[in-house]
């Protein structure tokens, strides 16, 4: 098991930008979280990214020929965050 | 982001399980310490494979240095650090993440905590700080099996001759004789102990395997420090 750390080059080809930083809310048990701490397994068919708490699937990532195809019925919301941790 | 190729400059064993590749890579455009890239192999076949490194170089080195810890199952990995020879060629892709980095305008005081290869990220922070020459207090608490297994031994040795700049090492599975450092798993009590206090509102960054960086996160989190001041990366032990 990796986290989304790990996969944040294929976020950023599929999305279009650093998704590390973006902020997820289960669609199952509601929990929030930066992208970049869920769990991730690159060895099913696809990434797939899981949520930290209830261990729901939020988002499958495949590619295939260079084409990305992001399944995210998992997520209830993305958010961006803030880009520095927080700051005293 | 593009694929962009990178030439070998040089090989660098660093344990008998790690090497440390120093590439060069034309147009590349900086990075943050913490950040990764992307490795991308093709073979003769079309098969690719691809995995994402921790860059191990500081912001201010002249060129970008990846360390790479050969798995016993890893396709790249064994090739990244079995076979690559100075001269040959790879393509990457990055910098990569926004996550797990630390600037030198974040501040800290910085406490890095590392288990294994998750040292690597940790190395590129410790080398900004000392590159910067700040004030910024940094506590780095690296965690191996064995002191053979303990990667940049001879630079983590003269990083903490730096002001400022306190390492600890602790030996999990075999100690040298005489040894005067930690010599078990990470746990609370050594978290404590190594660490600076929660009411110094330390920046702590967790890298290494799952377990660890559970073990670590949950022991910073029941000593008081703040949740939105700790950043973890972890891996498991599949392509790293």
């Amino acid at each position: 098991m990796l986290d989304g750390n790990a996969i944040a080059g294929t976020l950023s080809a599929a999305f279009g930008g650093d998704m590390t930083l973006v902020v997820s809310k289960c669609g199952g048990c509601g929990a929030r979280g930066p992208l970049a701490e869920t769990a991730v397994y690159v060895r099913a068919p696809g990434l797939v990214m899981r949520c930290r708490s209830c261990d729901a699937v939020l988002v499958v990532v495949v590619e295939r020929d260079g084409r990305y195809c992001v399944d995210i019925r998992g997520v209830a919301e993305l958010c961006t965050s803030t880009t520095t941790p927080t700051l005293p | 982001m593009n694929w962009s190729i990178a030439t070998v400059v040089d090989v660098l064993a660093e344990t008998h399980r790690t090497a440390s590749i120093v590439l060069r890579v034309p147009g590349w455009p900086g990075h943050r310490a913490g950040q990764h890239v992307d490795v991308r192999l093709t073979a003769e076949d079309g098969y690719q494979a691809q995995r994402s490194y921790s860059i191990a170089s500081a912001p201010e080195d002249d060129t970008l240095m990846l360390t790479v810890e050969r798995l016993d199952d890893g396709e790249v990995s064994s090739y990244l650090a079995g076979e690559l020879r100075a001269g040959d060629e790879l393509e990457l892709r990055g910098p990569i993440g926004g996550y797990f980095v630390w600037d030198g305008p974040f501040g800290g005081p910085l406490m890095l905590i590392g288990g294994g290869s998750g040292i690597v990220p940790l190395r590129a922070m410790l080398r900004h700080r000392i590159a910067r020459a700040g004030a910024v207090p940094v506590r780095l608490l690296y965690s191996a099996r064995t002191l053979s297994e303990v990667i940049y031994h001879d630079e983590l040795l003269a990083a903490a001759r730096e002001p400022g700049v306190d390492i600890r090492l602790t030996l999990t599975r075999e100690q040298p004789d005489g040894w005067d450092g930690y010599d078990r798993r990470i746990d609370r009590d050594l978290v404590a102990d190594a660490g600076f206090a929660a009411a110094d509102r330390p920046l702590v960054y967790v890298c290494g395997p799952t377990a660890f960086v559970e073990v670590a996160a949950d022991a910073l989190v029941s000593l008081g420090h703040e949740p939105g001041r700790i950043r973890t990366e972890r891996f498991g032990p599949t392509g790293r």
